[in-house]
This record gives structure tokens, C-alpha cells and sequence, in this order.
């Protein structure tokens, strides 16, 4: 195991959420924040900040930011699971955009839809104010690795 | 590399310069290179806080999907008559191995269908060649997305 997983699941034993956000340089760039929402599964945020912004007139987020939100929480939605030994890779993405992203908080959440030994199927929805709004819609494969 | 093929040399010119200027592509460092026929190229620096697998120091996939969705808009504005405002309705990326720590990656993306309102696009992404892509992505634009234009060419930032 890297040393990178081994923090890893040290802070994630700890929840120490903000730390597992400070080890992953593009989701900290971008300023992503999780935890545990009521019902205890992950909640992903992403507070508006000016440098995420991909239209000036409306203004609305980028739309590649909001891609590499949703892919950023399904990978450490499937790493908090323990669904991987190695940071798990992806392999395919598949975004619809349904909304703009406006200049407010951006929520996402995520399922795994299917876990096999060998890949994971994750479905992630992403909403601003209101969840039956969603901004943007994504599923993703993922190749895990089972460790030695 | 030069515009003179674009529907209208003009507005590709300013719309390329105009997306890379955006906030998120400043933020990631996104540079237009130009157009050669109607495809134009980005290039992104390997940065460290671009990374998304410490471990190994491979880029993070949400900048290639952030480059693909700029690179593909830029190549919609190729096709272009006039200014137009333009959101992407969907995108598809395929990973097809992981981009080399330390590499700038280019991406090359090309609009293979101007339609009344939808604009079709494909991209790759690479270090060295286009024959030999790190990733895939199509993606598909709504045109004439907002009645308020992205761009005019007097109060450009």
C-alpha cells in the first residue's frame, strides 16, 4: 500500500475530513468539502469561488469544474467505502448537464451502483439549492485494485 | 497555426482567446496554441496542485475533463458565423491510460457537426502525439444557449 492510502485511511478512521481534502492537490485547488450528511452518507460541497467560474456574464461554474467535482467525490466516496486497496482509476466519465452551475454552493452526493472485484459502477447528482433541481448528472467506471 | 479556416476567422479568435481567459482555465493555467484547418489545441503544464493521485503524481482527470470541455467549445467557435452563446449539454470522457507526471498535455478537439441547434464534438487529449491519446471525450453543445452574449468584442475582459 502507497503512503499516500495509508494517510489515507488513517484520517479517514479519524474523519478527518478536511485533511483528506488537503492530500488531494486538485480537489483542494478547487476547494471541495465533505462529511457526513443526517442520514450518514458522504455529502460533497463546493463553496463558490471566483477562480471556478467558466462564464463571466451569467456567471455560471465551469462546466470541466463541476466534471472534476462529481469525479473527485465518486473516487473519495469509493475510497471512504474501502472499496479499493490503491486509489482507485478511472476509466470512463459520462456528465449531462441539466442547469448552470450558478455562484452558489454546489452539492453533490453518490451511489455505487455496482461493485465487482474488479470495477465499480458510481452514479453522482449534483444540486444547488434545491435536490430535486440538479445541476448536473454523472456515472463513472472505475478499475479498483485488490491489493496483494 | 492561424484562423484563416474558421467559418469566421474573427470570432474564433476572440472566442479562443476568450475561453481560455475565463476564471477556472486562468486558474488551471489552460493556454490556446491556435487552429490548424477548424481543430484547435490547448496545452495544460503538469502542475503539483493539478495532481489527483499523490501517489503517483498523475494529473487529476477533472482537469482533462476541463480542458476537453474548453478545447471542444473552442472548436464549435471554428464553426461559427457569428458570436453565439454556447453550453455544453453533455460530455464523455474515456481514460485511456494515465497522463505522465511532469508532462504538459495537449488536447486537440474538432466540431464534426454543425447542426441548427446542437453542435457534436470530439477531442483527445496527449502528451507527444495525437496517435498515441491519454483520453477520449465527446461531447455535445446547445447553440444559442442565452440571449446574452459571451462575448462582445467592446467589453471583452
Amino acid at each position: 500500500m502507497s503512503q499516500f492510502m495509508e494517510t489515507f485511511d488513517r484520517l479517514r478512521d479519524e474523519k478527518r475530513y478536511a485533511e483528506v481534502i488537503a492530500s488531494v492537490p486538485y480537489a483542494r485547488l478547487m476547494g471541495v468539502e465533505f462529511g457526513e450528511g443526517d442520514d450518514g452518507e458522504l455529502l460533497f460541497s463546493l463553496p463558490f469561488y471566483e477562480r471556478n467560474v467558466g462564464n463571466t456574464t451569467l456567471p455560471a461554474l465551469h462546466g470541466g469544474l463541476i466534471g472534476g467535482f462529481l469525479e473527485n467525490a465518486a473516487l473519495l466516496h469509493l475510497m471512504w467505502g474501502r472499496e479499493s486497496q490503491e486509489a482507485p482509476k478511472i476509466v470512463d466519465f459520462s456528465l449531462d448537464y441539466l442547469r448552470s452551475g450558478r455562484a452558489q454552493t454546489l452539492y453533490a452526493r453518490c451511489e455505487i451502483t455496482k461493485q465487482g472485484k474488479r470495477v465499480a459502477h458510481v452514479l453522482i447528482e449534483a444540486w444547488q439549492e434545491d435536490r430535486k433541481k440538479p445541476v448536473a448528472v454523472a456515472r463513472a467506471h472505475f478499475l479498483l485494485s485488490a491489493g496483494s | 497555426m492561424s484562423h484563416a479556416d474558421a467559418a469566421n476567422p474573427e470570432v474564433l479568435k476572440a472566442m479562443g482567446e476568450l475561453f481560455v481567459s475565463l476564471p477556472h482555465c486562468r486558474t488551471l493555467g489552460f493556454e490556446y496554441l491556435g487552429t490548424v484547418g477548424r481543430k484547435p489545441t490547448l496545452r495544460v503544464q503538469w502542475r503539483e496542485d493539478l495532481v489527483g493521485n499523490p501517489a503517483t503524481g498523475v494529473v487529476h482527470g477533472g482537469v482533462i475533463t476541463s480542458i476537453v470541455d474548453t478545447t471542444s467549445a473552442v472548436s464549435v467557435a471554428a464553426n461559427m458565423q457569428d458570436y453565439e452563446t454556447i453550453a455544453t449539454l453533455d460530455l464523455r470522457i474515456d481514460y485511456l491510460k494515465a497522463a505522465t507526471p511532469g508532462k504538459a498535455i495537449y488536447c486537440t478537439a474538432e466540431c464534426y457537426r454543425m447542426a441548427s441547434q446542437i453542435a457534436f464534438t470530439r477531442a483527445v487529449c496527449y502528451h507527444d502525439s495525437p496517435d498515441d491519446p491519454i483520453a477520449h471525450g465527446v461531447a455535445t453543445f446547445m447553440r444559442g444557449s442565452n440571449p446574452k452574449p459571451m462575448l462582445q468584442v467592446e467589453d471583452k475582459p
